[in-house]
């Protein structure tokens, strides 16, 4: 009922130049938010006796775009494996849209609104580009195994989902690709059709997990543009992302995670200050901008020649690895694709 | 060496009620594993499950023909999801390798002694098929060469064959079908966007599986005896070829895959064996050339996966893991 | 064109049923002139010494078939199907003063159980008495001997993990290397090379295969970029291919290796055939050694770290290539050895005897967690013992192996990962 009030009472707000705070009070780690659709609280999960995710509490801002951030291995994906029923914690719980969801298995997340994409990014390449586009299509009754033998019962609804992607499609720039299998997309096209076949469910909250990772930089912006989009459509974002250009240009609220742990919370300018953030990225190497890309290759040269440093390491070059080393990142990719 | 009787030998194989039942089975696996990914190694356990499943209801409790095909489509029903609900959740050799031991347990189960009196042991069951030649709605005659129970066998064979091509087809095109394939590449991606993963493939099992007892019940009515020796792995691994031949995403590839197999094993065999007995082949026996076509099947196997993946019929394109 | 089209179909159904007749066996077999199935035994008198020429018949049914013990007391009647035969040795055949022991059924009743080879023993002479064992005494037998299995199953599944580990492929082919290994100390013995060097000569053989595979098949596909998938069928065809080479020029009989045949020996409490108790102690030994292997020295570092992340290990400066080639030498080896122990466990050398077993290492890969080598050795050891226990508390010898199949099935249900594999993660 009181979401009921507070949607029609939101009614007459433009979501992208609406300036209210996002905080209730101030901004520290795990603090209230005014109007929060995900509230997790004390979740953990171990691998082997390491904590990989250890939030205490966390709250994510409706109708804004959160950037989750954070050095490699500090629990994002896991975190986002973990929020959309693809991994199970240890310990915790946590609601979407006040209904908890702990331990509601993954496609009924989806089902409930909360549509994810993946870091490598998922599309069936030997489907055609309109046909993965379908496969997001919701309440489709041919997909129910005891109607899927008359059209009859589906064809009303194929077309207008159908529809729905065409218009997707469109806005995507992907329509003439349509009848083309995705496997001949290139890295950022993909990306793109990821994203729009999340939309074909109609979320209320869509989690990307590194949505520029590959992607080469001509459709940079227009991958920004949809994700802005997404907001002005009164969606929710919430992404974990390494590049600090893209976090800077669009997010709203970032929360920034170190080994497991939420350690800090604010709005971006704020949030780049914060002396906390800067040690959990950097360690002892402060002198850097992180957000321009000629900082980080500066910073990745310095990495290299540090010792203590993962760069250059097994985990090298996941810091914003697009800028530094593209090649290598194809590499990386293919690796974890066979593991 | 009489070229026409082996080149006519092998032409009856394209109809033969043997190759409805491969068709069938291999078309089960193709539903398993070329439109939703499950590597299914135990088709052969299906197999058995059907036709000792109909034998046994038959002769164990006098059943009626209908009754005992229904028996046996809801004991592979059941086989699926003993199978199903360990497996699915897990990595795709997981369920290679649970099937293929499933398939090795029933085959020792209906193998052993302690059962004799239900399974028939090593020996197993005969005179069962009564039943189904009762219904046989052909006069006493010739038929094309045939006699009447060897013409009904393959109208029933083959008619039942194609009815399930056509089920099948139509459950592929429709978005059922649709989310079996993106699970085929993907499962992960299909959860994401909502869809009950385990159930589908769960789904996909059954129906895989029921084309499998299916097959075993064609396979063994012709022959009017059900024997454990037939149900081994090497079975499944025909199977497997008949799928590879004829192309594993596609409807009619099994179906002709099938026909394929059982051509040129024929063909190869009735020439090897012409050769033999014509004296000019002598380094091989008539027993040795027997145990050439396992090889040659073997061998067939391997440079199928290794060069023509999609098949003699296949898209590459539509591959799921090339 | 439709006209053409049905007088096709014509002549195919007219053709048909002489077709049926021509092939009435359902999957394409061997013809029955040289039967596959065999029952044999070695009569020896109660000094050892063999018994020759001794007429023993078997019937089933309408079949009889009938052998005389030869010069070394062996006898072997094949048999068209596996099943029930009633065994009769022919007493008036026997040599003067030797009488079959009291307590010895015969004619008796044998059956086959998975095996294509029963043996029967016939004991002789007065002091042999066949002695009913209590339960406690049967009980630590068979899991002596069970340990004794499970290990020689170790041996195979270590390299089968091994491989899994570093190049993820689930090898089915590795059923045939366990029967190479026996099949080549058959062949090198009737070359009447002494029994020591025939069983390096076949450790050697297959080391050689294994190398041979990778070089030859393998390591090419890996190249190509082949998926596992796609490697998991080549590697059924390839036991397929191998299985029916090694018949094609082994025959399907059952031969026997040297002091195949040994009376059981009491060490303490236990009773225990020194062909098991040797088996027991060489498959301790080499799992031994690999295990100080892998943990202690740098190649073993190399291994694991190619089985954990082969990307990180190249880069790291390790040659991944190097590392696995070694692999399946190793994995050739150590299934050449499982092969030549599984031979004498049976007893009996079959070309499918790698194949008998090749679940059962399966079993015990899955069961410890696939790719984890100590898991496999842990799981091989209980698929033994469970394999042996079962027989013990009541089920029937020839559900033996039913026991292991279904208990593995059983743990992935509840620990799918194996006893030590971990989960993975996803995204």
């Amino acid at each position: 009922m009181s979401k009921h009030s507070e949607e029609s009472m939101e009614a007459g707000v433009d979501y992208m130049t609406d300036a209210r705070a996002i905080a209730v009070g101030e901004n520290t780690p795990g603090c209230k938010k005014r109007d929060p659709i995900v509230v997790a609280e004390n979740v953990t999960r171990t691998f082997g006796g390491i904590n990989a995710v250890d939030v205490e509490y966390l709250e994510i801002p409706r109708h804004k775009i959160t950037a989750l951030i954070g050095p490699n291995g500090a629990g994002k994906t896991t975190l986002f494996n973990l929020l959309t029923g693809f991994d199970t914690p240890n310990s915790g719980k946590w609601q979407f849209e006040g209904q908890s969801i702990a331990g509601v298995s993954s496609y009924k997340v989806a089902r409930m609104g909360m549509v994810r994409t993946f870091q490598l990014t998922k599309v069936m390449g030997k489907l055609t580009v309109m046909e993965n586009m379908r496969l997001g299509g919701s309440d489709q009754p041919g997909e129910r195994l005891s109607k899927a033998l008359f059209k009859g019962m589906w064809g009303s609804r194929e077309k207008e989902i159908t529809d729905q992607a065409n218009v997707l499609l469109e806005k995507f720039k992907l329509d003439t690709k349509k009848d083309d299998y995705a496997a001949s997309l290139s890295g950022g096209q993909r990306k793109l059709l990821e994203m729009a076949r999340s939309l074909m469910v109609r979320p209320k909250l869509v989690m990307l997990d590194e949505p520029m990772a590959g992607v080469n930089p001509a459709l940079t912006q227009s991958l920004l543009d949809h994700i802005k989009n997404l907001k002005a459509e009164g969606m929710t974002v919430l992404f974990v992302e390494h590049d600090m250009n893209m976090v800077r240009h669009i997010a709203d609220w970032v929360v920034v995670m170190a080994e497991g742990k939420i350690v800090a919370e604010g709005p971006p300018g704020e949030v780049m200050k914060n002396p906390a953030v800067i040690d959990a990225y950097l360690g002892a190497h402060h002198d850097v901008d992180l957000g321009d890309s000629e900082g980080i290759k500066a910073l990745e040269q310095e990495l290299v020649a540090d010792e203590e440093s993962i760069v250059g390491t097994e985990n090298a070059g996941i810091i914003a690895v697009d800028v530094v080393a593209p090649d290598m990142q194809e590499t990386i990719r293919t690796d974890k694709d066979k593991a | 060496m009489d070229f026409g009787f082996i080149l006519a030998s092998a032409a009856g194989e394209l109809f033969s009620p043997t190759t409805a039942a491969y068709a069938l089975a291999a078309l089960g696996l193709a539903v398993h594993f070329g439109y939703s990914g499950l590597l299914n190694f135990g088709q052969a356990g299906f197999m058995a499950v059907g036709a000792y499943g109909f034998a046994i209801s038959t002769l164990s409790f006098g059943a009626p023909f209908f009754v005992g095909l229904l028996i046996a489509v809801i004991c592979s029903v059941l086989f699926a999801l003993v199978l199903g609900i360990p497996t699915l959740r897990l990595r795709a050799d997981y369920l290679a390798i649970v099937t293929i031991a499933a398939a090795e347990i029933i085959r020792y189960v209906v193998t052993t002694n302690q059962l004799t009196s239900v399974t028939g042991s090593a020996n197993g069951l005969a005179a069962f098929e009564g039943g189904f030649y009762s219904m046989n709605p052909f006069p006493e005659g010739d038929y094309l060469g045939m006699n009447n129970r060897d013409f009904f066998i393959r109208v029933i064979g083959w008619g039942l064959a194609v009815i399930c091509c056509v089920i099948i087809w139509l459950l592929m095109r429709s978005p059922w079908g649709r989310v079996l394939k993106g699970i085929r590449e993907d499962e992960n991606a299909v959860r994401s966007l909502g869809k009950n993963v385990y159930a589908y493939k769960m789904q996909a099992l059954v129906i895989g599986g029921v084309l499998g007892a299916l097959a075993g019940m064609v396979f063994t009515l012709p022959r009017g005896a059900v024997q454990p020796a037939n149900y081994g792995t090497e079975l499944t691994f025909f199977l497997w070829t008949c799928l590879l031949l004829g192309g594993m995403a596609t409807v009619l590839g099994p179906v002709i895959g099938a026909m394929i197999f059982w051509v040129v094993l024929s063909l190869t065999q009735g020439i090897l064996y012409g050769l033999i007995e014509s004296g000019a082949v002598t380094w091989l026996t008539t027993v040795q050339a027997g145990q050439l076509r396992y090889i040659l099947v073997g061998v067939a196997l391997m440079l199928l996966m290794i060069f023509r993946p999609q098949g003699v019929f296949g898209n590459k394109k539509e591959l799921a893991f090339a | 064109m439709g006209a053409i089209a049905a007088a096709t179909v014509a002549i195919l159904l007219v053709a048909a049923p002489a077709s049926l007749a021509a092939t009435p066996s359902p999957t394409p077999s061997p013809s029955n002139q040289q039967f596959q199935n065999n029952i044999s035994g070695f009569l020896r008198d109660d000094a050892r010494a063999p018994i020759q020429g001794v007429k023993i018949t078997a019937k089933n049914g309408d079949f009889t078939g009938t052998a005389t013990s030869s010069a070394n007391g062996a006898w072997n009647i094949g048999v068209p199907s596996q099943g029930t035969y009633e065994v009769q040795l022919d007493e008036s055949t026997l040599p003067q003063g030797i009488k079959l022991a009291a307590g010895q059924a015969n004619p008796r009743s044998i059956t086959f159980s998975q095996t294509s080879n029963v043996s029967v023993i016939f004991a002789f002479g007065k002091g042999i008495v066949v002695q009913q064992q209590d339960f406690g005494q049967n009980l630590l037998n068979r899991l002596v001997a069970g340990v004794s299995f499970g290990l020689l199953l170790a041996l195979a599944s270590v390299g089968l993990s091994l491989i899994f580990g570093t190049t993820g492929l689930t090898n089915f082919a590795h059923g045939e290397m366990v029967t190479l290994g026996a099949v080549l100390v058959f062949v090198f013995n009737a070359m009447n090379l002494p029994f020591w060097l025939a069983i390096l000569l076949a450790l050697l053989g297959g080391g050689l295969f294994g190398y041979a595979q990778d070089a030859g098949l393998w390591r090419p596909l890996r190249r190509r970029g082949t998926g596992l998938v796609p490697m998991m069928i080549v590697s059924i065809g390839l036991a397929l291919a191998i299985r029916y080479v090694i018949q094609f020029y082994f025959g399907g009989a059952t031969q026997q290796l040297p002091f195949a045949q040994s009376a059981e020996i009491q060490i303490g409490p236990v009773s225990i055939s020194p062909n098991n108790l040797w088996s027991l102690v060489i498959s301790a030994i080499v799992i031994g050694l690999i295990g100080i292997v892998l943990l202690k020295t740098r190649l073993g570092k190399a291994t694991r770290a190619v089985a954990d992340n082969p990307a990180l290990a190249a880069a790291s400066g390790i040659d991944v290539d190097s590392v696995i080639r070694l692999v399946w030498i190793v994995g050739g080896v150590l299934a050449s050895l499982g092969g030549i122990l599984w031979a004498y466990y049976r007893p009996g050398v079959t070309f499918d005897m790698g194949s008998q077993i090749l679940l059962l290492i399966f079993a015990g890969v899955t069961l410890g967690g696939l790719g984890t080598v100590f898991g496999a050795l842990i799981g091989s050891v209980i698929v033994g013992i469970f394999v042996e226990l079962t027989t013990v508390f009541g089920l029937a010898a020839d559900l033996k192996y039913v026991g292991a199949l279904f208990i593995m099935i059983v743990v992935l249900l509840f620990r799918p990962q194996g006893i030590l594999g971990r989960r993975e993660r996803v995204g």
